[in-house]
């Protein structure tokens, strides 16, 4: 790092003086806060199916396959020619839907541009709010991967799929680098006019695969 | 780049409404979006069968990292430094802008890629880099907009939240092309066209950016794990893409535990955009080898929190996630938007969060928490339920205490030392108030029912108000002739 100068001890010392001074007398509470539990799936909906129905309310492409059905629906996501980059550890179930995939030996951001969709799974689905989380293990690649190409095709298989929120965090690890991802990209800074696809990829795509009948 | 355009010498509250009330392209624009939010808003949280529930908790936790703040940073730090990050701390804007730019230097980079960032707005980050010959790119759209407009953020989720479409593509028409790609062409002012212009704009500084800059609405310190939510995907880019990554935190931003982290999440989407998710949420834990930035900084940032903090009552305000419902659902905020608060923190929590940062004593500080109505409809709406109506009242109590020593007292000083002398004998007050009638009965003959602006320094506040003419009989005087209303009329 060269140059940059070693943290200020003094300025350290100091902020940490001056926050207890403002605190004295004030007793800190040691136990953590237990928050309240999430929402459960409507019972005449089912879990993943209404996981499905929120991932779609974000204008994200949702389809449901059976476990046999997988690689003719990863097939079926991604346009004719497409370039598709992979992560090297992708289970051959869904690899055997790809078509000549390109796999990730550290691209760099303007190779990965260059393709035209990723493939991965994901390590957690949340029913209530339509979101997909990312851990960005071996099965899903680094975070660029599911960044830079415009179409993000993603594998969800049933049993990942939990309730609310507070459910998801007994199942992430904090020291891995999350992606939360609820639908494609966004905005609505002109007008508050809900748009989809700025910056992440504009094309979302949910297999969601089934339990086996 | 465009001149840098700051805050400074703002006129007070009063003066800037007045001007901004007068724009009627800015009431229309602020009326419609603070609308559509707060209809979102409302449908979203009403989804959530125990969203009192959450706000106790939400507010809980915050309250927890706060009251052990200096055991929680402490431990952030220990849990940063464990995960290879660099931890900095400084006590002002000064010091955290220094830290940015020598992490810029050696790094021999002449530009940096933004994630949106109030703090950096705070800290006036971008003009310290401009003046090192360092150019910052503001990648979220509404940022953008700003930016190149050379215009000043009005809104703490939507900071371009007073310029509409045609305004929007005007700018993008007129500057895209001085600094970077240009917009097309045939740029429309459909909404889904500007941003695929910014897409294609920004894009090739994504793409080619060495550093990047960042915020973080959270850090976790029982993990080290920093915290950005987003829409657009620009925010994961700067946190993705580049080498070297500086986030600047404010020491408020700190969660205890990777748990607690749970309410917040599900509080801030529903209360920010109205979403029950926004797009992306961020999370990143020092270094990670072979993903992402592979030198990661973090700047604690003092800059009046601790002042803030030793303010029993104002303390609460530290809370705040940043959510900005209480601008959308404010009365004041909708008609003078987020210019005439003069700091990047405008509406309800800017009114409070500016005078505890700052402290009392300049007069466009102490003006601001007297811009409201006291209707409270902040507080209802405040995922961690800050009372900003019981801080506004306590700020004024202490902006009048500022002044109490004056060699000049203010006219509402001098006016109440009045009443006081007259409140304190009967006979006064019988004289001031048969006065006072005359006067209602002369001006009511005249078909007047108020008064006009008032001569002198009671012009000031007659200015913002309606004062009524005062009645022709005192209740006193009423009384004794009714015999306390038994033989009226």
């Amino acid at each position: 790092m060269g140059e940059v100068r070693a943290p200020r001890a003094s300025a350290r010392d100091e902020i940490l003086g001056r926050v207890r001074s403002a605190l004295q007398g004030v007793e800190p509470v040691t136990t953590p806060v237990v928050a309240p539990p999430g929402a459960a799936a409507p019972a005449s909906v089912g879990l993943v199916d209404h996981f499905a129905e929120r991932v779609a309310d974000y204008r994200a492409v949702v389809v449901h396959c059976p476990p046999d059905g997988l690689a003719a629906a990863v097939a079926a996501a991604l346009p004719e020619g497409a370039r598709v980059v992979v992560p090297d550890g992708l289970p051959d179930a869904v690899l055997a839907g790809i078509t000549a995939p390109v796999r990730d030996a550290g691209l760099s951001a303007a190779e990965l541009d260059a393709v035209d969709a990723v493939v991965t799974c994901c390590r957690v689905g949340i029913a209530e709010t339509g979101t997909i989380v990312l851990d960005h293990e071996p099965d899903q690649g680094r975070r660029a991967l599911t960044l830079v190409p415009d179409r993000h095709v993603c594998v969800v298989y049933a049993d990942q799929v939990v309730a609310d929120v507070p459910d998801a965090f007994p199942l992430l690890d904090p020291r891995r680098p999350l992606t939360w991802v609820s639908g494609p990209s966004a905005t609505s800074d002109i007008e508050l006019d809900r748009v989809e696809g700025v910056h992440g990829p504009r094309h979302l795509h949910v297999i969601v695969v089934d339990e086996p009948a | 780049m465009s001149t840098p355009h700051t805050f400074v010498g703002m006129p007070r509250f009063p003066e800037a409404a007045r001007a901004a009330l007068a724009d009627t392209q800015l009431r229309h624009n602020l009326a419609h979006a603070t609308g559509v939010i707060r209809g979102k808003r409302a449908a979203v949280v009403a989804e959530v069968e125990n969203w009192e529930e959450l706000r106790l908790a939400g507010a809980a936790v915050k309250e927890r990292a706060l009251l052990g703040l200096d055991a929680q940073l402490v431990q952030l730090e220990e849990s940063l430094t464990a995960r290879g990050a660099v931890v900095h701390w400084a006590r002002d804007a000064e010091e955290a802008n220094r830290i940015v730019i020598d992490v810029a230097r050696a790094h021999a980079v002449d530009e940096v890629v933004k994630v949106k960032s109030m703090v950096t707005q705070e800290i006036g980050l971008n003009e310290a880099l401009e003046a090192s010959g360092i150019a910052a790119w503001e990648t979220d759209l509404a940022e953008l907009i700003v930016q190149l407009g050379g215009d000043l953020p009005s809104h703490i989720l939507v900071p371009a939240i007073h310029r509409n479409r045609a305004e929007i593509r005007d700018v993008f028409r007129r500057r895209m092309g001085q600094v970077g790609r240009p917009a097309p062409d045939d740029l429309t002012d459909e909404p889904a066209v500007l941003a695929g212009a910014a897409r294609e704009h920004l894009r090739e500084k994504f793409l080619r950016a060495r550093m990047a800059v960042s915020g973080a609405n959270f850090a976790v310190a029982d993990s080290g794990t920093l915290v950005v939510v987003e829409s657009e995907g620009n925010g994961r880019m700067c946190l993705t893409l580049p080498e070297v990554l500086v986030s600047i935190v404010g020491i408020e931003k700190v969660v205890p535990t990777w748990a607690e982290l749970d309410p917040l999440l599900r509080l801030l989407p529903r209360s920010s955009t109205g979403e029950r998710m926004n797009p992306y949420t961020s999370t990143w834990t020092g270094i990670t080898p072979g993903d992402g930035p592979q030198e990661v900084h973090v700047v604690l940032l003092d800059n009046g929190r601790t002042r803030a903090l030793a303010d029993e009552v104002g303390r609460q305000a530290l809370r705040c996630i940043r959510c900005s419902a209480c601008l959308n659902v404010c009365p004041v905020y909708e008609r003078t938007g987020g210019h005439a608060y003069g700091s990047v923190y405008p509406g309800p929590i800017g009114a409070i969060l500016n005078p505890l940062l700052k402290g009392t004593g300049d007069p466009q500080t102490d003006s601001l928490p007297y811009a409201s109505s006291l209707c409270g409809a902040c507080f209802e709406a405040c995922p961690v339920r800050i009372d900003i109506p019981e801080v506004l009242v306590h700020l004024r109590s202490k902006v009048v205490d500022s002044h109490r020593d004056d060699r000049v007292p203010k006219p509402e000083a001098v006016a109440f030392r009045g009443a006081a002398w007259a409140f304190a004998d009967a006979r006064r007050l019988d004289r001031a108030e048969r006065l006072s009638s005359v006067a209602g009965r002369v001006l009511r003959r005249r078909g007047r029912t108020s008064l006009g602006r008032l001569p002198g320094p009671g012009g000031a506040w007659t200015d913002a108000r309606d004062l009524p003419v005062p009645p022709a009989e005192s209740f006193r005087d009423w009384w004794k002739r009714t015999d306390g209303g038994r033989c009226d009329g």
